[in-house]
């Protein structure tokens, strides 16, 4: 018996497996991985440019063209901001939720995809409580599919927001970015990263602009195996720690509507990863305050970190306007190979 | 009825430990001679079969299948699922018990078994181990038993109370039925639907964690351990995780009667399969890690597990084509398990033939105690599959004999054309 041997392998000449299909439509945001730096760096620089462009110009753009934005999950930001971004060029635009509507008579995902598209819709929004929502709706209906939010799974416009109120803050005036626009810029994540697309969509995108992600958080909601998403992401479950090595603070809600029977002890989470003034000056003076909404203050955040002098939270919204705009405009005039704009 | 002569084939009978050219007499159902070839006297007007270059086997036993009647024929039917069984190579099938309603009483068992369902090999039905499956209150298993159900369980629905399982096991025991348990802590899997680990977290899914399965395996054999009885008999159903296959090894070591069984899906997909949210890779137990899938290759190697089983279940494609969470688990799997197994366990892991045909047939027959079934001895029931043992093919969903299509194994290559499957006696699949 040799007691070092190491179990071999398997090797399984398995038939390879078919490469994804996904996605069908070169317009369609689905995961931020969808998206090349080339392809992130046309969306920057385009939200710049319709930010700036004269509104009656813009209006032109995607005049009288038809967004759908079909949401099974309620929303402030995400689908006011989509909305503004489709009307701001000129589209005309739908909004479908759970409520009021046939979902509620049991109509299913695809059959409420088709019928948007038989009303002419060029593309749909879509908002979903199931991960990997958008993926059947895609692959349904072929249209170009915007994920605004599926399950716990991803929310790749906020992570893309996100990304250009960083580079606003601490590289002003880039545009393109590459592999090495945010080295050595660390961001950490804060609080319940289990539930989180807002994170997942981040923990993806950040490191492959050079930027570390740092994760915080308990156990119960932030399981190690999170390092094993992607390269460039590393756990600190000390707040404090984290805090003194980060130029990026992103603060999470807890999704008490996801914590499935979950028991937490919201006194004691409180006590090791509020956001406090007194903890942002003394471990953090200068880092950027983030928070993709919606606050719950004196949970995550004191209400004085939400309205303080490093708070970027009001930013991240006006930022999603223009990088909205951006994406619904690729989704109506992309007809260019998968992965670029 | 008419005899049937099989000529010029292979024989592979591992029960029988026969692995020679033979020729088959069938008669009256079952098994009337089998002699070297050429070696028979031919009666007049019996029918020959030519099974030059093709192996003979007894036909195959599966102890997990879904047949879905009574309830829901639109998934599949006694008679569409007994077709694509027979189809597979199957000539014995156990169908498990959570119809609708469930089988839990000698009527519906005995409708199961009625000539009008049109089954075209031999079912077995499994009885409910508690009423409704609701794992409260037994069933009377010598009824069920009499009536023709072959062991007691509730699958899907696994028993969780300590209490009712020591006396399902018992109350099994005295009647001489096996007790079969879907091994999953359900209180560890709510809103679960994949393997827990990085995959699960990455694609914001909840996942099943590995120990759901296992624990339950480990309080199955601690009661069968109390009970003290060796007629008692355990058999843990579709195993997924390194962990549960120990138990059952060392369970076996220390002399109890527990046995288990392998899906092809286990020992050949891991959760990577799930890919972009694949509901046809969605079953229960899930997929699980490349680790746990070694494991079931190795355990099918090494002897532990002793049956291939598919847990064929069929669903409508209407009700796969939804969000993954919501999608019904399982996949088909009466039609490949075959073609998977000579291509993978035989082909490519050097399992001899026979053991795989042994793991397919004599010994899941013999768990069950199906008398007469699995070997090809005289007297023994004419259930024969033949095949062409070097043929590759790829097998493609839409032309299933099944009513559902749901599998990952559209587009495999599989190895091994059955060519005719026989049913005591009766040409029960031609190949075209």
């Amino acid at each position: 018996m040799n007691a070092t041997a190491i179990p071999v392998r398997r090797q399984l000449h398995l038939p390879p497996a078919a490469s994804s299909p996904f996605p069908f439509h070169p317009g369609s945001l689905l995961s931020v991985q969808d998206l090349d730096s080339e392809g992130i760096s046309h969306l920057l620089s385009r939200a710049t440019a319709l930010e700036n462009m004269d509104p009656l110009v813009r209006d032109r753009i995607l005049l009288k063209r038809r967004v759908a934005l079909l949401f099974y999950e309620s929303s402030t930001r995400t689908r006011t901001s989509f909305e503004l971004a489709a009307k701001g060029l000129g589209a005309d635009t739908t909004l479908v939720s759970s409520l009021s509507s046939s979902i509620e008579k049991g109509e299913t995902l695809k059959d409420t995809g088709l019928t948007l598209r038989a009303l002419g819709a060029e593309t749909i929004i879509l908002r979903h409580n199931s991960s990997g929502a958008p993926w059947l709706l895609e692959e349904t209906t072929q249209l170009p599919v915007l994920n605004a939010g599926d399950g716990m799974h991803e929310h790749p416009t906020q992570a893309l927001l996100d990304l250009r109120t960083i580079l606003a803050r601490l590289r002003p005036g880039a545009e393109t970015v590459n592999s090495d626009t945010l080295a050595g810029v660390t961001v950490m994540i804060v609080g319940d990263i289990l539930h989180s697309r807002v994170a997942r969509s981040n923990m993806l995108l950040l490191p492959r602009l050079g930027a570390r992600v740092l994760l915080c958080g308990p156990k119960e909601l932030l399981p190690d195996l999170a390092v094993g998403a992607g390269p460039g992401i590393s756990i600190e479950r000390n707040f404090v720690a984290a805090l003194q090595q980060s130029q990026v603070v992103m603060m999470l809600r807890i999704q008490a509507e996801r914590l499935a029977g979950m028991q937490l002890d919201l006194q004691q989470y409180k006590e090791n990863y509020q956001l406090t003034g007194q903890r942002l000056a003394q471990h953090a003076p200068s880092a950027v305050v983030m928070h993709p909404g919606p606050i719950i203050r004196g949970l995550e955040l004191t209400a004085g970190v939400a309205d303080g002098p490093q708070s970027a939270i009001l930013e991240q919204v006006r930022h999603g306007v223009a990088i909205r705009m951006a994406v619904v405009e690729r989704a109506l005039t992309s007809n260019g190979k998968r992965g670029q704009a | 009825m008419t005899a049937l002569v099989i000529r010029g084939g292979h024989l592979v009978d591992p029960g029988a430990g026969v692995d020679a050219a033979k020729d088959i007499l069938l008669k009256d159902g079952r098994v009337a001679e089998v002699a070297g070839p050429g070696k028979l006297k031919l009666a007049n007007g019996a029918e020959i079969l030519d099974a030059s270059g093709l192996t003979v086997a007894p036909g195959l036993v599966d102890i997990h299948v879904h047949l879905r009647e009574p309830g829901q024929g639109y998934k599949e039917t006694i008679a569409t699922g007994t077709a694509a069984a027979a189809a597979g190579g199957f000539t014995s099938v156990a169908a498990m018990p959570n119809t609708i309603p469930v089988n839990d009483s000698p009527e519906i068992t005995r409708w199961m078994l009625a000539p009008e369902r049109g089954a075209s090999i031999r079912v077995f039905p499994i009885g409910a181990a508690t009423r409704g499956s609701k794992g409260e209150a037994l069933n009377d298993f010598a009824a069920l038993k009499s009536a023709g159900a072959v062991a007691v369980t509730d699958d899907g629905h696994p028993i969780l109370k300590d209490n009712i399982m020591r006396e399902t096991l018992a109350a099994a025991a005295r009647v001489g039925l096996s007790v079969i348990q879907h091994a999953e802590d359900t209180r560890m899997t709510q809103g679960a639907s994949m393997n827990a680990g990085p995959m699960a977290f990455k694609l914001g899914l909840r996942g099943m964690p590995p120990e759901a399965e296992s624990s339950l395996v480990d309080r199955d054999i601690r009661l069968v351990t109390e009970l003290r009885d060796a007629r008692v008999h355990l058999h843990v159903a579709h195993t997924s995780t390194g962990a549960a296959i120990s138990a059952v090894r060392q369970a076996r070591r220390n002399g109890l009667r527990v046995t288990c069984e392998v899906a092809p899906h286990h020992f050949l997909l891991t959760e990577e399969s799930v890919g972009q949210y694949n509901t046809n890779a969605k079953m229960n137990p899930p997929l699980r890690s490349a680790a746990d899938r070694d494991a079931m290759i190795e355990a099918i190697l090494d002897g532990v597990v002793d049956a291939i089983a598919t847990d064929h279940a069929p669903h409508a494609t209407h009700e796969k084509e939804v969000e993954f969470e919501n999608a019904p688990n399982g996949i088909t799997g009466l039609e490949t398990a075959l073609g998977l197994s000579l291509r993978w366990l035989h082909k490519e892991w050097k399992l001899p033939l026979g053991r795989v045909l042994s793991l397919l047939s004599a010994q899941p027959a013999a768990l069950l105690g199906l008398k007469g079934r699995g070997t090809l001895t005289v007297g023994s029931f004419a259930d024969v599959v033949i095949f062409d043992p070097q043929a590759q093919w790829t097998y493609h969903a839409r032309e299933t004999r099944s009513k559902s299509h749901n599998t990952p194994f559209d587009g495999w290559t599989m190895q091994g054309k059955v060519r005719w499957t026989i049913s005591e006696g009766r040409v029960a699949y031609k190949s075209e």
